[in-house]
């Protein structure tokens, strides 16, 4: 029995060791799940260790089209402070030196202790005190930083303006917003992006790439040192700068003239399709959208009842008023309706409308050209009345007015043009569905009669007036007028380098040149007269609802090769004559002839001195 | 820092372990019989030395194991304990004639046992008392009954479902509670079939629970059936009947299955609060963190989780020596002591990792075979003793750094940075070695 007790303890030698042999088997497993089978401890183990910082790239510079230096970058200072490094600290000297109070500082201190506010807090990372630092208080704090321990400065890009022009074509950059992180990887929260005019345009081209640097760091998240001695990082690639076509002075020019006025200046090459300068007015200082103010300063622009903020030469429906005739000879010419001898009677109005539209004094009959010079209403309602109603020609009025607007379309309007710059309206051409559905099937030219003068239901900005301009100056085709003239190191879309042809046949600009030519010589538009440059130009008048009519000009110069093609509105300001036609003069000569001559020296007093502002403001 | 720098730690380990040589050529020149001998002084100096500890220790996180030597740095006595402890053992069980079955024998034994790790409680280093309970392995290689064991699982068993359970409400009564009253009756019927071979109450006693639970679980379809009485109806009645056959048969198995079964259910109701009452927060949240109750990646589940990223992130052949990004940039706390074993995970790989485990089975595998082959039982017992104590630091040590165990904080021998740890482990082993040298001359 002793015998067999003892020889059954020895056999507990073989449990124990088999117990052992399974806590090792069961260890062995347990490793291979973790290591071998499970991969996400790998990845968690990348993003607890390796801390990416982002290598900001310099933002592309713009130049004007005279290699004039515009936007560039100024380096800006935030405060950063490091929460565990903040011992000694004399607070009131701080504030003093910072420009805050005591309790921006506590709450400032709190929001950055704040886990809810602050999601990525950690005392030993650096974490925003205070941005865009203006360089007086860099200065003063830099001084100083010896004496707040804990505090750092971090340099940081923003954008700095040398002209106070421009801002509308130029735009701004804005800290990005959640919806850009989603539609765009390459942003992460705190970027900036462009948020208008060519900052938003030409965003891709501007940003440059981020590079990375990646960083060791422990689990305090203090930086360690580089990672394989950086042999993964990327270096960043600044973005490239581009040539604007805008010339900067003649846009601060057609800034100052339209000062205490509404409205805009398009100015295109037409070779190029090269807008020259757009002004908006009224506008404002584009410095003001930078930095620690922009927040501020934006609300209040968009509280100004002027609505500065409105580009006006893109964004502005106006009706086109008797700039839009051109169109319609060009329309009626191509479609046969009229030869350039076809005479019109004109009594002061358009008999078929009851002597409405009416008309100033002018001979009687009278043919396109002539027509065009002194802006005869009755003609080009009579030109729509033979374009329209002739059942000759066209089946239905419905199919008339179908071809009608193909050309109008062809010609610039009713559609986006595709200028480089966010926010271009299309203006407004309507259909003969419109029309059936306004007049139920039933209507002609003397319904719509209106349209055949720029008026009724046609909208159009002035951008697509001065392409009008262009493509007239051009005789038949224009290019789409864009801002950036030239990219670094890039070419330019195709877009913006080829030839548009219009569906008129370009013999039949010759006769609407020489109509424009006219009403500067003897026309609407005599005050467009230059000395020494041939001048072809076309007033109008946009009919207003709400107050005093709109004042248009648009035209070309010179005669010969044109060099400029120019559209002016100028809002409530009555006839086109009386402000936009000499507005265009001194902007023409400015740009043709680099100066305002003697002779247009009081002109330019009076324009500039001019307000003419809606008075529902005070 | 140079890696060999005295100032730093592994300089510092370097000098420990060029200390121990001396240590192991002392202990390899006494005879063998100085250690039969002086045990029993040893180990009483020993708790002298702990009780003293006690008082005269300074604060160190709240433990009071630590004495200053100086210029020597600090020593923990709690890890001179081990072999002291398994010298004593071996001294009253090579006794003439002891036999462990004796109450008063098995009692002197588990009171050898207990005494430091009660000392060791008081000085707040409950990880490092706990390593005492591997001596049970030796009572059990000594004639201890297989039963206290399986009480010690069924315990440990019990335990864990029971607090990992706990919130699954199964009707009013919740798993944790059903699983383990359930269990208890399925192991009070293995054990009459096992111990007793009576067939005959088998039968009634396993239809009746069968029949009840089935009965139950079909009327759980239409009414609400509360298994937490049931279950203890059941456990009542299977005691009362073992009551009766061990008075009707004059035999004691019956009336000790008995006493686990109440035992059990005794023992379930004081878990609660045992874990609220008598453990302490931190104890807790260790041991609901590593039952995967508590996810807590931040706080107490922090060592655990970025210790399973480390070693996670060595993948199939690791990092390189000295390349782990997780243990270099200190994401592993306790990194070179408690958690070295990450470092292995990280920078060798499972490969590697794996080779460290077999090592460890191996030496174990052959502590046992060195101690099966002492003439004397002293050699035997002191043996079984060192590899208890190994085989529980791998256990426990290895279990928490990969989150099967709760965190306890006791060192991987001859692994983890630590001056006394390496000495005790030292002393430990290499007696054992002077013991085996010696075992022809007898």
């Amino acid at each position: 029995m002793a015998k067999n007790s003892k020889y059954k303890l020895e056999n507990r030698r073989y449990v124990i060791g088999i117990s052992v042999v399974l806590l090792v088997v069961i260890f062995i497993i347990r490793l291979f799940c973790l290591q071998v089978i499970d991969s996400d401890y790998k990845a968690w183990a990348d993003s607890n260790a390796f801390y990416k910082k982002t290598l900001y790239p310099s933002r592309g510079m713009l130049y004007d089209r005279e290699g004039r230096l515009l936007v560039y970058n100024q380096p800006a200072y935030d405060v950063m402070v490091i929460m565990r490094e903040v011992k000694t600290l004399d607070t009131l000297d701080f504030c003093n030196t910072l420009g805050i109070t005591r309790e921006q500082f506590v709450k400032r201190m709190s929001d950055i202790r704040n886990r809810r506010l602050n999601p990525g807090y950690s005392s030993y990372v650096p974490q925003l005190f205070m941005n865009h630092l203006s360089a007086q208080d860099y200065g003063l704090l830099q001084e100083k930083l010896y004496k707040y321990p804990g505090f750092y400065i971090q340099n940081r890009t923003i954008r700095e303006y040398e002209y106070p022009n421009g801002a509308h074509v130029l735009g701004s950059i804005g800290e990005v917003n959640k919806r850009d992180i989603e539609n765009d990887s390459y942003y992460i929260q705190g970027d900036y992006s462009g948020r208008s005019g060519i900052e938003r345009s030409y965003e891709q081209v501007l940003r440059g790439e981020k590079g990375v640097e990646i960083l060791l760091r422990d689990a305090h998240g203090r930086i360690k040192g580089k990672y394989e001695n950086g042999a993964h990082d990327v270096e960043p690639v600044s973005g490239k700068s581009l040539t604007l076509a805008i010339d900067m002075e003649l846009q601060a020019y057609g800034e100052e003239l339209m000062k205490n006025k509404l409205g805009g200046i398009v100015m295109i090459e037409p070779e190029t399709g090269e807008v020259l300068c757009m002004v908006s007015a009224p506008t404002f200082d584009p410095k003001i959208l930078v930095g620690r103010q922009r927040g501020k300063n934006h609300a209040e622009l968009e509280k100004n009842p002027y609505k500065p903020l409105f580009d006006r030469p893109l964004m502005a429906c106006y009706p086109p008023g008797s700039t839009f005739k051109p169109t319609q000879g060009l329309i009626f010419l191509q479609e046969g309706a009229i030869t350039t001898q076809t005479q019109y009677t004109c009594h002061h109005g358009y008999p078929y409308g009851g002597g409405r539209p009416a008309c100033h004094g002018h001979y009687s009959p009278l043919a396109l050209q002539y027509a065009i010079a002194t802006s005869c209403n009755a003609f080009f309602c009579w030109g729509l009345r033979d374009m329209l109603d002739v059942k000759r020609r066209y089946p239905t009025v419905q199919d008339a007015f179908e071809i009608w607007k193909d050309h109008m379309v062809s010609m610039g309007y009713g559609y986006q043009l595709g200028i480089d710059l966010p926010g271009e309206k299309r203006g407004y051409i309507p259909n003969s569905k419109v029309y059936d559905k306004i007049y139920r099937g039933r209507w002609n030219s003397s319904t719509i009669r209106s349209i055949a003068i720029g008026q009724g239901e046609i909208l159009s900005t002035p951008l697509q007036i001065c392409n009008l301009a262009a493509t007239i100056a051009n005789r038949g085709y224009f290019i789409t007028p864009h801002v950036v003239k030239n990219i670094q190191d890039n070419p330019l879309d195709s877009l913006y380098t080829e030839r548009r042809y219009t569906s008129i046949d370009p013999v039949h600009y010759d006769v609407i040149v020489d109509g424009m030519r006219d009403a500067v010589l003897a026309g609407t538009c005599r005050g467009a007269t230059l000395q020494g440059i041939q001048v072809c130009g076309k007033t109008g008048t946009a009919e207003n609802p709400h107050g005093k009519d709109h004042s248009i000009f648009m035209g070309f110069a010179p005669y010969d090769k044109p060099k400029v093609a120019i559209s002016v509105f100028v809002e409530n300001a009555g006839f086109g004559a009386t402000y936009a036609v000499p507005i265009a003069k001194l902007m023409l000569e400015k740009y043709l002839k680099g100066s305002i001559s003697d002779g247009n020296k009081y002109t330019e007093e009076y324009i500039r001195n001019a307000v003419i502002l809606p008075n529902y403001v005070q | 820092m140079g890696l060999f720098d005295p100032s730093g730690r592994p300089g510092s380990q370097l000098i420990w372990i060029g200390l121990s040589v001396v240590l192991i050529f002392i202990i390899l020149m006494l005879e063998s019989d100085f250690y039969d001998v002086f045990s029993m002084v040893i180990y009483g100096a020993i708790i002298v030395l702990l009780i003293v500890t006690i008082f005269i220790a300074p604060d160190i996180k709240g433990s009071r194991s630590w004495l200053r030597l100086g210029p020597l740095g600090n020593i923990q006595p709690a890890e001179f304990t081990k072999f002291a402890t398994a010298l004593a053992l071996a001294k009253l069980m090579s006794g003439y004639g002891f036999k462990l079955t004796t109450f008063k024998n098995f009692s002197i034994s588990v009171g050898l046992i207990l005494l430091p790790m009660v000392c060791i409680i008081l000085q707040r280093e409950t990880g490092s008392a706990l390593v005492y309970l591997a001596f049970f392995l030796v009572l059990y290689r000594e004639g201890m009954s297989g039963y206290f064991i399986m009480a010690g699982v069924c315990a440990v068993l019990f335990f864990v479902i029971n607090m990992k359970y706990a919130d699954v409400p199964i009707g009013p009564n919740n798993l944790g509670d059903i699983l383990v009253l359930g269990g208890t009756q399925l192991i009070s019927l293995f054990l009459v079939e096992y111990t007793t071979k009576d067939r005959e109450a088998l039968k009634w006693l396993g239809g009746m629970t069968a029949g009840v639970y089935l009965i139950a679980w079909l009327a759980n379809f239409s009414l609400e059936v509360n298994f937490l009485y049931i279950s203890l109806i059941l456990i009542g009645i299977t005691s009362v009947v073992l009551v009766y056959l061990s008075l009707r048969t004059r035999l004691w198995p019956y009336i000790l299955i008995a006493f686990f079964a109440i035992g059990s259910v005794a023992f379930m109701y004081s878990v609660d609060y045992v874990f609220d009452e008598i453990l302490e927060p931190h104890q807790q949240i260790r041991i609901k963190v590593s039952l995967g109750l508590e996810d807590d990646p931040s706080g107490a589940g922090y060592n655990v989780n970025q210790s399973k990223i480390a070693i996670g992130s060595g993948g199939l052949t690791g990092k390189g020596f000295l390349n782990g990004t997780q243990t270099k940039l200190k994401y592993v706390p306790e990194q070179d002591t408690d958690f070295i074993f990450c470092t292995v995970g990280e920078e060798q790989g499972f490969i590697g990792a794996s080779m460290v485990l077999i090592l460890f089975c191996v030496f174990i595998l052959r502590l046992i075979i060195l101690a099966e082959r002492q003439k004397n039982s002293f050699g035997r017992v002191y043996g079984y003793g060192v590899a208890s104590v190994f085989i529980f630091h791998l256990a426990i040590n290895v279990g928490m750094v990969t989150g099967l165990t709760p965190v306890i904080g006791i060192p991987l021998p001859f692994f983890s940075y630590g001056g006394s740890a390496l000495w005790g482990f030292t002393i430990l082993l290499f007696i054992f070695l002077r013991l085996d040298a010696s075992r022809k001359e007898k």
